[in-house]
């Protein structure tokens, strides 16, 4: 197995005196899907946040590319090679589709304008377009397309397929597919059970801040035991 | 595309022109020296635009500036016997710049409202400076008795001359803030309005553009000051005070956020109808208040935006296509979304 790019260890988090995350370690690899799977309310986005530093962890250690981040800002952590496709997609409403895949533009590495364009032909008939006239599918390439624009080793994607219809979550899994292939470690935080099970190498379940399963993908498919236990499917 | 570009091109370059002209049109001085004042106010609430509209930071210490920069021009002329133009403007915009330096570096501790609240406490910090520190300020009195220097050889006294004057510089800063908006800088300000957290996640860092947005918008705002010096050819306390601050803001809103021409069409219509309506009457702000609680519940994006309605419905009847009265509901192209 290839050293991980992204290692979280013994991570707690706080929002004021709530104590969310107690004592989380996981690592995402190159090349590979984690995903992070949980009910509700179990911790998976602030997770994310400890990760890009919009919730900074209190106690423990983010490492990216072996490199100690979690005492930087987001913008810092960004810059060493973290991508975010936030939940709710959040693209910029008044700006149009071309302007914000050029702000988000970070070169050298393998990603260009024209390289998400072709990842994403729709994008390009649209990039005329403001966000906000999007279709929930258009955004969320866009939510995917702006994270590629910045060239990163490690993409975290939060629920990316909620609010989409079938046939998009379809396209959504063999996008992440693809971008596995390219030698990302893609985080996926997902409440779709078959699309996580589906594309993800190992999983990981969190339940009251802490991780309650982890192991292979294929093992949690055959399990419905633990699937049960944690998930309540 | 193109075509329309050239006719923007070409109508814009014929509203200058005929706006170069107007001193020779025969109008009485008055109006002259309102659109003087009108072009001032322009330069000042184009700069506020920058912060309000493309930045998403709403201040209230604009006034700070545009005061220090008019007083900075008369301090120097009346104490330091420094007349001469340009030292005086670059000593002027200099001393802007720094204060906003400051200033920039205490409001962006907070964002929001806790930003808003800051700006307005240093305006007044500025404010009472201005109105008690005496020695240098004259306090209460202001500061008169200096008058316009010649510029590239130009005598500047007349109303005529100063105009064109006025009118020359808010073309520059107009072309300047027009260049501004447009470069990848003003787009990472517009990423920066719309949302703040996603320009972090992307890899900037958000602080540093507001702080750069704040402190330009205040040297523009310091050349409104100093024209504002020449044309007056007096300071007071008021060309700080809060009232100021809340007129440029008003300029702004009533123009229309985020489109920088808007603001300047709200300088024009506060300056003529707050000088029409003292003319008229005493209780002339309570009149000019009354608009303005209009403007804001009827037309949120000012007059850009009821510009682009009529031009709409103008365009509906001549093409002939259904009811005229069909109301048009949808915001104009490139107005804010929801998030």
């Amino acid at each position: 197995m290839t050293a991980a790019l992204l290692d979280v260890t013994e991570v707690h988090t706080y929002y004021g005196d709530s104590h969310v995350l107690r004592g989380v370690s996981l690592a995402a690899a190159a090349g590979a899907v984690t995903a992070l799977l949980g009910r509700n309310g179990m911790g998976k986005t602030t997770l994310i946040r400890s990760v890009i530093g919009f919730t900074p962890p209190r106690r423990g250690t983010v490492r990216v590319r072996g490199e100690e981040v979690q005492r930087l800002s987001s913008h810092e952590i960004a810059r060493r090679g973290v991508g975010l496709v936030p939940q709710g997609r959040r693209i910029f409403p008044s700006l149009t589709v071309e302007e914000q895949l050029r702000i988000a533009s970070r070169p050298g590495g393998a990603w260009s304008l024209d390289g998400v364009y072709d990842l994403f032909p729709r994008l390009r008939e649209r990039r005329r377009h403001f966000g906000g006239q999007l279709s929930g599918g258009e955004q969320q390439m866009l939510a995917i397309g702006r994270a590629l624009m910045t060239n990163p080793a490690v993409l975290l994607m939060d629920e990316p397929s909620e609010g989409l219809a079938p046939l998009v979550v379809r396209g959504l899994r063999d996008t992440i597919a693809r971008l596995r292939d390219t030698g990302l470690a893609v985080l996926l935080v997902e409440q779709n059970l078959p699309l996580a099970l589906d594309v993800a190498d190992t999983c990981y379940i969190l339940s009251r801040g802490r991780v309650v399963h982890h192991g292979p993908a294929a093992d949690l498919a055959r399990d419905e035991r633990i699937r049960a236990l944690h998930l309540g499917v | 595309m193109t075509g329309r570009r050239a006719l923007l091109v070409a109508s814009a370059a014929a509203a200058a022109a005929l706006a170069a002209a107007v001193p020779s049109l025969g109008l009485p001085q008055y109006y002259i020296s309102l659109l003087t004042q009108t072009w001032i106010f322009g330069i000042a609430a184009m700069s506020l635009d920058l912060l309000v509209g493309f930045t998403g930071l709403v201040s209230f210490a604009q006034a700070a500036f545009f005061g220090t920069s008019a007083y900075m021009i008369a301090v120097l002329a009346t104490q330091y016997h420094l007349v001469a133009f340009w030292p005086a403007l670059g000593i002027a915009l200099g001393t802007t710049a720094a204060l906003a330096a400051l200033f920039g570096l205490l409001a962006l501790r907070g964002e929001g409202v806790t930003f808003i609240i800051i700006t307005l406490a240093l305006n007044e910090i500025v404010w009472g400076l201005a109105y008690q520190w005496v020695s240098v300020s004259g306090g209460d009195n202001g500061i008169a008795g200096f008058i316009r220097p010649p510029v590239f050889g130009l005598d500047l006294s007349g109303t005529a001359a100063f105009y064109r004057f006025t009118l020359a510089a808010l073309l520059v800063c107009l072309a300047l803030l027009a260049a501004i908006v447009r470069s990848p800088f003003g787009l990472v300000l517009r990423g920066v309005r719309d949302r703040p957290r996603r320009m972090a996640a992307l890899g900037y860092a958000v602080q540093a553009f507001r702080y750069a947005a704040f402190v330009i918008a205040a040297v523009f705002t310091g050349v409104a000051g100093v024209l504002f010096a020449y044309y007056n050819e007096f300071v007071g306390p008021v060309n700080l005070s809060l009232d100021t601050a809340v007129q440029v803001l008003i300029m702004v809103i009533l123009g229309g956020v985020g489109t920088l021409l808007g603001p300047l069409a709200g300088a024009a219509v506060v300056v003529f109808v707050s000088n029409a309506l003292s003319n008229l009457t005493q209780r002339w702000e309570l009149i000019l208040g009354a608009i303005y609680v209009a403007i804001l519940l009827f037309a949120r994006d000012g007059l850009v935006g009821i510009g682009h309605r009529v031009m709409r419905v103008l365009g509906a009847a001549a093409r002939g296509a259904g009811p005229a009265a069909r109301p048009v509901m949808s915001p104009p192209p490139g107005g804010r979304g929801e998030p």
